[in-house]
């Protein structure tokens, strides 16, 4: 006994002071599922208590030695209906409560700022509008809404951040997207919780929650001085994208200053609404996105771009609103984004900040 | 203690020498049999064996998180530990476990026919189990499959070396067994009941495999369907499911839960059957509501088919129709609750004994109320985002198949031995072993709800060690858990030979399965018998014994 006895005593005391019956609330959405939560809870308690004193009073009453001769009942029609309806009326309480939460969790406010994650076996990457990648971690400032645009580059993954209380899906091949706004400044568990292989238990990092202040501090450390739509840009040239969305009159393809957020005819009467899903498809299978009036002469990009690339593209052209930078780039032999100066007023913007000369990854 | 058990005397009762068991001998009067109860035999055996196979690799899972680390096993290993126990306790042995076996060797005593109505395919059905068994015990052999028994794809098919295709085709085959197998009850129920045998006058028991039945003949095709294309997906590159060609890793989402969801329906409904059975027995009452509890079988049978997006709620389905699947889902739990309470009024003014297929059944209601409960928080979309993928919900379907089915199957197995065997099992150890159960049960599972609440993710082979109590808890549970059911393998193996003699009918219950010798003759009944009473009417049973009285002193 005398050796085993520590390691219980070591795990009791362990149990006692960091017993905890859910995770800490960091997030808005936090507290508003809880509760939802123990309300459910409450309500199962009592649906419990209710069927084992049921059980328990029933088995002392009627054993046979108090009750030897059953009494034949056929059944009661108003107690069936009771214990169908209210039932009935209490889950239908926490379908409505629910839903409301659900809706809020996936609807991300028009303010919200955008980060895209793409998670891989085993890792999740996180790329900031201002150019900064981690790799399993994500920092977030407090107090402002915070929209994950997700995509996986291989099997489904899942981003769990308990503390949050969010989780979402990164699926291959299409976007999706999950929203929260931080209230407590701290390290929490980031998860992978869909099963994706050998490594799923190691696709975990940590969110790290910081003050506004400390998040600027941290964003201007972190930046490797091009932004997402800076290398977007860049992309255009190299991918020769250029050459036929130039905006000009003649040009081969339609032209996209402005194109992002507004509805599209294509070739097949359809119309759709330029978002991010529809840009990505319309980059990587070109032939079933054709807007009406261009011929389906786009070559395909599945492959020669990583789903990264592809974000920065997105970004890109969801930040374009003119055709002369574009321009400038076709009659000019350099290919590279010459400086800030000179960079269209949405790219400026995400690039914002002094640009220091460290390189992007901040946790590998 | 009071009991209801009539026993005939010790001294003279014997086993009747003729019977489906002494009929014929050899090995092949059984491999070649088409007689129902000995095919129910037959898949006791075989799902006991898978059952523990299945049992001991949870052990496995369960020694691996005693620690943080992942030590005992590699990752992989621990993955196809996994992925194996869900295979084999899923298609192995929860879904054939009570249709299989009692159902198999009851449906025709109960309404009073002489056999299934296609005992050839009934046997080609156990044939095909033991097929796909034997595939995935090769499988085991030739390293493991590590895709999870949901087999998502485009995991499955594009990024994993292992062996998936023979588990694909084992469950496919499996599967098939299942399809003869509902399909041989529907055809049975609706054609070969005696006369005077009204659906409204069906044992529950029945009732209730007939609705699992349906979910079996409707369901299954469906996940043969999505494995097929799995298969073709994974050798041949079809791109169904494959994004780079067009195809949609969703859509694999939707087939497979169309027919996993109602899956859970296919593994609890029978168990269900045999908790209305025990309940009423062993409160010599009839069942309360009896129409109310049939017609819920039916309910859910129906509602299950139309919920199965409630798995998805987090892979970006479009947020409307997680609206409909929520309220379908909220629907579908209603008729669980109607079950409970009727099966809770049964006892009210009932006369009440505790042998151990009511204390099981006890059991089932206590553990199966709390997985039902805990299935609508996952059933809620806006807690469904924060629970899902965790150990919440590892203890919820636990609770359910577990402490729902497996404590069912347990009490089915108990209240039937005396009819398949013609011998009792020991009363007070099989006691004993319904508490340990009981008790290891909720030691293991509980604590995960705590778990999941916390956030740790399920299928993680190691964790962040701040979960580690609960999971030491969890683990101890389990050990308990393992006695609790090696008891009941040991002393009903040991009752075959030693068991008291258990005549007709020692529980004193009103089905026609009790009204004939145990065990039955090979045709059931010498002379099939006309009903003209309802199912659980003690008071035909009490005048059938005064009638028979009589005749035998006139």
């Amino acid at each position: 006994m005398d050796h085993i006895s520590p390691v219980l005593w070591h795990f009791l005391i362990k149990w006692l002071t960091n017993f905890q019956l859910y995770p800490p609330e960091a997030s808005k959405i936090a507290p508003q599922m809880d509760a939802l939560y123990f309300f459910m809870v409450l309500v199962s308690l009592i649906g419990m208590t209710i069927v084992v004193l049921l059980l328990t009073s029933f088995s002392i009453l009627y054993s046979k030695k108090r009750h030897p001769v059953a009494v034949q009942i056929e059944g009661s029609t108003m107690l069936e209906a009771t214990w169908t309806i209210i039932p009935l009326g209490l889950f239908l309480i926490m379908f409505v409560w629910g839903a409301l939460i659900y809706f809020r969790v996936y609807t991300p406010p028009a303010n919200a700022m955008n980060i895209y994650v793409v998670g891989k076996q085993w890792m999740w990457k996180a790329e900031h509008p201002g150019g900064q990648h981690e790799i399993n971690a994500l920092h977030i400032p407090t107090g402002r809404p915070v929209q994950l645009t997700l995509i996986s580059q291989d099997v489904f993954h899942s981003f769990s951040i308990p503390a949050f209380r969010v989780k979402r899906e990164a699926i291959p091949g299409r976007y999706t997207s999950v929203w929260f706004e931080a209230t407590e400044v701290g390290t929490y568990h980031l998860f992978c919780t869909q099963y994706c292989g050998t490594n799923h238990s190691a696709m975990i990092g940590d969110i790290v929650v910081l003050s506004p202040d400390d998040y600027k501090k941290w964003l201007n450390q972190s930046t490797n001085g091009m932004s997402l739509s800076q290398n977007g840009e860049r992309l255009f040239a190299s991918l020769s994208c250029s050459a036929c969305h130039n905006g000009r009159p003649d040009a081969r393809g339609p032209s996209l200053a402005g194109v992002y957020g507004t509805k599209l005819t294509l070739t097949n009467g359809q119309t759709t609404l330029a978002d991010e899903a529809y840009l990505r498809e319309a980059i990587l299978n070109p032939s079933e996105h054709v807007t009406q009036g261009f011929s389906p002469i786009m070559p395909t990009y599945q492959g020669q771009i990583s789903e990264d690339g592809v974000i920065s593209l997105v970004e890109y052209i969801k930040g374009l609103n003119s055709n002369d930078r574009i321009e400038q780039t076709l009659n000019t032999t350099t290919l590279l984004p010459d400086g800030e100066g000179k960079a269209p007023s949405a790219v400026k913007k995400a690039a914002a900040g002094p640009t220091s000369a460290t390189q992007g990854m901040v946790k590998q | 203690m009071s009991t209801i058990v009539s026993l005939p005397d010790q001294s003279t009762a014997t086993i009747p020498k003729v019977n489906f068991i002494t009929k014929e001998h050899g090995i092949l009067s059984w491999l070649l049999t088409g007689d129902h109860k000995r095919i129910a035999m037959l898949y006791l055996a075989s799902i006991t064996f898978f059952f523990a196979i299945g049992g001991a690799l949870a052990g496995l899972i369960r020694l691996e998180l005693l620690t943080p680390q992942s030590d005992l096993m590699a990752t992989d290993t621990y993955n196809k530990v996994f992925t194996m126990h869900g295979v084999v306790m899923i298609f192995l042995f929860l879904v054939p476990s009570v249709p299989a076996t009692l159902g198999n060797f009851l449906i025709p005593l109960m309404i009073g026919a002489k056999d299934l109505a296609l005992p050839k395919i009934n046997l080609l059905s156990w044939y095909l189990y033991v097929a796909g068994g034997i595939l995935v015990l090769y499988t085991m052999a030739a390293g493991g499959v590590d895709t999870g028994w949901t087999f998502t794809v485009p995991l499955s098919t594009h990024y994993l070396n292992t062996n998936v295709l023979s588990t694909g085709i084992a469950i496919f085959i499996a599967g098939f067994s299942s399809i003869f197998t509902g399909l041989n009850f529907i055809v049975t129920i609706h054609k070969m009941r005696a006369p005077g045998m009204t659906w409204f006058r069906l044992p529950l028991f029945v009732w209730a495999h007939y609705a699992a039945s349906i979910l079996m003949v409707l369901g299954t095709p469906v996940l043969a369907i999505a494995l097929v294309l799995v298969i073709l997906e994974r050798t041949m590159g079809i791109g169904v499911f494959d994004p780079l060609k067009g195809g949609d890793p969703i859509l694999f989402q939707h087939l497979f839960w169309f027919y996993s969801h109602p899956a859970v329906y296919i593994m609890i409904l029978p168990g269900m059957g045999v908790i209305s059975e025990v309940i009423s027995t062993f409160s010599r009452k009839r069942v309360f509501g009896y129409t109310a509890v049939a017609f819920s079988s039916v309910a859910i049978a129906v509602f299950g088919f139309f919920v199965w997006e409630h798995h998805m709620f987090i892979m970006g389905v479009s947020t409307y129709s997680t609206l409909v699947f929520s309220l379908l889902t909220m629907l579908v739990a209603v008729p669980s609750a109607i079950k409970i309470f009727n099966w809770t009024f049964t006892l009210y003014k009932g006369s009440i004994t505790f042998e151990t297929p009511m204390l099981y059944a006890f059991g089932f209601m206590g553990l199966f109320t709390i997985g039902g409960l805990t299935g609508v928080f996952l059933g809620t979309t806006g807690t469904d985002i924060h629970l899902t993928e965790t150990y919440f919900i590892v203890a919820h379907f636990h609770f359910v198949m577990v402490g729902g089915m497996l404590m069912a199957f347990l009490s089915g197995i108990h209240f039937w031995w005396p009819k398949m065997t013609g011998r009792m099992y020991p009363e007070k150890i099989s006691q004993l072993a319904a508490l340990i159960t009981f008790i290891g049960f909720n030691f293991t599972f509980f604590p995960q709800f705590i778990l999941g609440t916390l956030g740790m993710p399920r299928r993680y082979a190691a964790y962040p060690a701040e979960f580690q109590v609960l999971n030491v808890f969890s683990t101890a549970g389990a050990t308990i858990l393992g006695v609790g059911y090696l008891l009941p393998i040991l002393y009903l193996t040991w009752s075959l030979k030693y068991g008291e003699i258990a005549g007709s009918n020692p529980w004193q219950a009103t089905g026609l399965e009790w009204q004939v010798q145990s065990p039955p003759l090979t045709e059931n009944f010498a002379e099939i018998p006309i009903v003209d009473h309802d199912a659980y009417d003690y008071e035909w049973l009490e005048k059938k014994h005064e009638r028979e009285a009589v005749t035998i002193v006139g």
